[in-house]
């Protein structure tokens, strides 16, 4: 019999991978021909795309920067993608050097990558899983030793929830998280919004359809309510630049065109 | 992206670098260069980022001339550096994507060779070919089986592994698997080994779809069978052959017989049966003893089986001294007539028993028929009161089968006089034919029909039977255990289905209507079995009906007071004096069958036919009685349509249910039950 002919996910260079045209976005070159016309489509269809990336690449440093300042040394960034700039492991110890992050992607390109970069740092660990299936990652040797009882974690999805669509319950999923992690963790969240700019929701959803990861945007309430089980981190859901800015003018007069919703939340 | 700080302090490093570019003496080159890469290691890759750069640097006015050479080396650094960063970012991507592919391609050999494993070292055999035909590859269990090398059984062609013991059908099957039909059969198949031995396997034939769903291959699975199918073949012909003879026994030689029958397609074919009993010879056993009776019986088969086999006949020992030959396909009774000569003229030399000569004769009835005439159990009985009549008319000689004579002889078979010990041995036996709502097809009751397994006339039907048990009043006891049979298979069904189980109606004779006990044993009958009264109803034939002084009537008014309910059966064939519904108190009436047939027979043009108007008048005045009305003998979809129009209530026929055995009743039940649980 012949062997079937097949290129594994992710490594397939003809079609565009989700963590590549971040990867674009953001400036780099860790991305191929397919991955930077997918991104010039999206930019020329809503230029300010680049700026909510950084946006969003800015919440998740300041989250992180939050955390380990109220003495968070643990973190699971579950959707890590390509760890370029500003990783987790490196913002979080500019605060507490010795914090240990697990990163997790479904993506084995980006899992690969992520090892090359983090080879010898003995604090972090890179695992291959699928959020969707919660159970598994947590079970996972590497996940579970982080989450070993009595220290809080840091549980990051950044960017990700969008990429699960409503039939796979993403509501569930954070639930079997909050349910794993020790009291005092923390439940960080960023996500792409339908409001903001309402007109170009659709045209998007419909080119990350001809990604393996399409995406689903969602209404403010449908965000808030991830966030069930946790307390809220003053200010709560708000558009990216409005959390935690660095500087009062950080936030720029028109916040909503960032369209991302973010927020923390705290495991009681 | 960058917090302030760093945004900060990255600011204040070019900010002096580009000082000292701008100021120093002599022009530091180095620097300008430095600051521009440093941009780019903080993420500012973007081209609009250079351009704004290059556009400040150029509004400084700068000592002496190095403005241009400042600017081009602030360019310069920045350049490089990207280029720097972009070469390793795509080396590492492209490692990466090397790495990821390598182990996931790792993980596809992996998840092969544990596929090669369990293909290898499967205990069943299995084989994978294209579809046309060609064998692609087997494993070692089916190299086994076959006892021929994987290579020699890859240059066979699944057509070509036919076996003329393969089952009908197997072989369209697999045309339908190959050309993407069906998707997977199964069966049990003989294959030839190598060595010309048959090996017998379970097969299971699967189709294999690309990704696209275009069929591609087809897997075999092979279970080696061969041992247990020997054994069923040995218990096959043990269960049907006799062991002191080596013939067919009764078993093998009815089946064949049904089989004649079952496949006979042409309406004028014919069939001879021979019914062969030795004469004398239990003198013989009893004399000689058993040894030599068995002796002798072995020496008749074999002059039976060498005279009849030659001309295709098939004869077999149903018991004792009793032997039967079949005639497949005959032309008339003269064929008939030729074996039976055969048969006396084979066994006129004397026997060879230890030293002594024995003579035997034989009596044969012959049968000769057309197929479609009769069934195989009344054929087998025909040919036996043949049989007797020859033995009546002197033995040594045979007669043909006489439809008037053998009724009569039916009658005076000691039918009776057996039924006490039918009783006994367990011969009788209960069928139970449903009764349907016309409304909606539910069943709302079975009726329970015995029947006589006769050990010599086979399975008869209460009309062969019943009228000499009245005669003879042994349908007291015979009718005492059909009720407590129905009413013990009612209870279970009750007890399991709840209101879902059917009622039974059960026949009553008049003589037993009559009998003092019956009160008694219905109430006895009804306690021991658990029956609720509610669900018996006895059908009495209105033949049978009674008068309003009939010593009967006491007793079916209690019955009906204890809950029993009554029925009239074969309603409108007997007496027209329809008295007795005001002094008997039934609660329905069962139209005779005869009826239904005329509504069917009558041209449909006839706008209302007689039996039509009959019906329906018999509906009305039941209806105005408050009786339920069943119609018996419902063949078909447009018989129940009518009825239904003329107001019937239930219906029973074949259209709704041929009587059947009490497990395939429970099955009914349940699947009803499924159903409207499912509704």
């Amino acid at each position: 019999m012949a062997r079937q002919h097949w290129v594994p996910e992710g490594t397939d260079q003809d079609t565009p991978n989700v963590a590549r045209v971040y990867d674009c976005y953001l400036g780099g070159s860790h991305n191929f021909a397919v991955d930077r016309e997918m991104a010039r489509k999206a930019i020329s269809m809503w230029p300010d795309l680049p700026l909510i990336m950084r946006a969003n690449r800015a919440f998740l440093r300041r989250a992180v920067q939050f955390l380990a300042g109220e003495g968070i040394t643990r973190f699971l960034d579950i959707g890590s993608g390509i760890p370029t700039f500003g990783a987790v492991h490196e913002v979080a110890r500019e605060i507490r050097p010795d914090t240990r992050v697990v990163y997790v992607d479904l993506d084995p390109v980006a899992v690969q990558h992520s090892r090359l970069i983090l080879e010898g740092d003995p604090l972090c660990r890179v695992v291959q899983e699928d959020m969707r299936d919660p159970e598994a990652l947590l079970a996972h040797p590497a996940v579970a030793e982080l989450l070993r009882p009595g220290e809080p974690v840091g549980v990051l999805l950044v960017a990700v929830l969008h990429f699960v669509k409503d039939e796979e319950d993403p509501g569930r999923i954070v639930r079997v998280l909050h349910d794993a992690v020790p009291s005092g963790s923390a439940l960080v969240v960023s996500h792409a919004s339908r409001e903001g700019r309402p007109e170009v929701v659709e045209e998007h959803e419909e080119l990350y359809k001809r990604t393996p990861t399409p995406i689903t945007m969602r209404t403010r309430d449908q965000i808030v309510a991830l966030f069930d089980g946790f307390e809220p981190v003053e200010p709560g859901v708000v558009y990216m630049p409005e959390w935690h800015p660095d500087l009062p003018d950080s936030v720029g007069p028109h916040p909503e065109l960032m369209c991302g919703l973010a927020g923390v939340g705290r495991r009681l | 992206m960058l917090s302030p700080a760093v945004l900060g302090a990255l600011v204040s490093t070019t900010a002096e670098l580009l000082r000292r570019a701008h100021d120093d003496d002599p022009f530091d080159v180095a620097s300008a260069e430095q600051a521009g890469s440093l941009l780019v290691e903080a993420h500012f890759t973007d081209s609009g980022v250079l351009a704004r750069a290059v556009a400040l640097l150029q509004s400084w006015p700068a000592a002496d001339d190095r403005g241009p050479a400042l600017t081009g080396a602030f360019a310069a650094g920045w350049s490089a550096a990207l280029r720097e960063r972009t070469l390793r970012e795509q080396e590492s991507m492209r490692l990466a994507v090397d790495m990821a592919r390598k182990g996931a391609e790792k993980a596809l050999f992996a998840s092969e060779a544990r596929f090669q494993a369990v293909f290898e070292t499967a205990a069943i055999g299995i084989g994978i070919g294209d579809l046309d035909g060609n064998i692609l590859a087997v494993n070692g269990a089916l190299e086994g089986m076959f006892g021929a090398p994987a290579s020699e059984i890859r240059n066979l062609s699944v057509d070509m592994l036919v076996h003329p013991e393969d089952a009908p059908g197997v072989w369209d099957a697999y045309r339908e698997l190959i050309t993407g039909k069906r998707e997977h059969f199964q069966c049990d198949k003989p294959y030839y080994r190598r060595d010309g031995e048959v090996i017998w396997t379970h097969l299971t034939v699967s189709l294999i779809r690309d990704e696209e769903g275009v069929p591609r291959y087809q897997v075999a699975m092979l279970e080696d069978i061969t041992d247990p199918h020997r054994m069923q073949e040995r218990l096959r012909y043990q269960a049907t052959h006799d062991p002191l003879t080596g013939l067919p026994n009764r078993t093998a030689f009815f089946e064949r017989l049904e089989g004649l029958f079952e496949e006979s397609t042409e309406p004028a074919a014919r069939f001879g049966l021979c019914s062969v009993d030795l004469d004398g010879f239990k003198g013989i056993n009893d004399s000689l003893g058993h040894e030599a009776g068995d002796q002798l019986l072995a020496l008749v088969s074999d002059r039976l089986q060498s005279c009849l086999a030659p001309m295709g006949h098939l004869v077999a020992r149903l018991g004792g001294d009793e032997f039967i030959v079949l005639l497949e396909h005959c032309r008339g009774p003269q064929e008939g007539i030729a074996v039976a000569q055969t048969v006396l003229g084979a066994l006129a030399p004397p026997f060879l028993i230890g030293d002594q000569q024995l003579g035997i004769r034989a009596s044969i009835g012959v049968v000769e028929q057309q197929i479609s005439a009769t069934t195989p159990g009344a054929a087998m009985r025909s040919a036996d009161l043949t049989m007797y009549r020859a033995k009546k008319e002197g033995r040594g000689r045979w007669t043909l089968f006489d439809p008037e004579r053998n009724a009569v002889a039916a009658s005076k078979y000691a039918m009776s006089v057996r039924i006490p010990m039918a009783l006994d041995r367990g011969e009788f036996f209960i069928e139970y034919q449903p009764l349907c709502s016309l409304s909606d097809g539910a069943m709302v009751a079975v009726e329970a029909l015995v029947r006589w397994r006769h050990p010599e006339l086979g399975v008869l039907g209460p009309d062969e039977f019943i009228t000499s048990a009245e005669d003879s009043g042994l349908i007291i006891p015979l009718g005492r255990w059909v009720l407590l049979q129905a009413c013990e298979q009612t209870a279970r069904w009750a007890a399991r289905f709840g209101s879902a189980a059917p009622r039974i109606n059960v026949n009553l004779a008049v003589r037993q209507a009559r009998n003092a006990g019956l009160l008694a044993d219905i109430d006895r009958i009804l306690r021991t079995s658990g029956l609720e009264p509610g669900r018996l109803q006895l059908e009495i034939t209105e033949s049978a009906m009674l008068g309003p002084r009939d010593p009967a009537l006491p007793a079916l008014r209690a019955l009906v007071d204890m809950g029993v309910s009554l029925t009239v059966d074969d309603f409108g064939t007997g007496w027209s004096n329809l008295a007795y519904l005001r002094h008997l108190p039934v609660s329905g009436l069962k139209i005779a069958g005869s009826f239904v047939e005329d509504l069917r027979t009558a041209p449909a043009e006839e706008g209302d036919p007689l039996g039509q108007r009959i019906i329906g008048g018999l509906v009305s005045l039941a209806h105005s009685l408050g009786l339920t009305v069943t119609a018996e003998g419902v063949e078909t979809e447009a018989d129940a349509a009518r009825l239904r129009e003329l107001g019937c209530d239930w219906a029973q026929g074949w259209y709704y249910g041929r009587p059947a055995r009490p497990g395939d009743i429970t099955r009914r039940i349940a699947e009803a039950a499924n159903s409207a649980a499912a509704r």
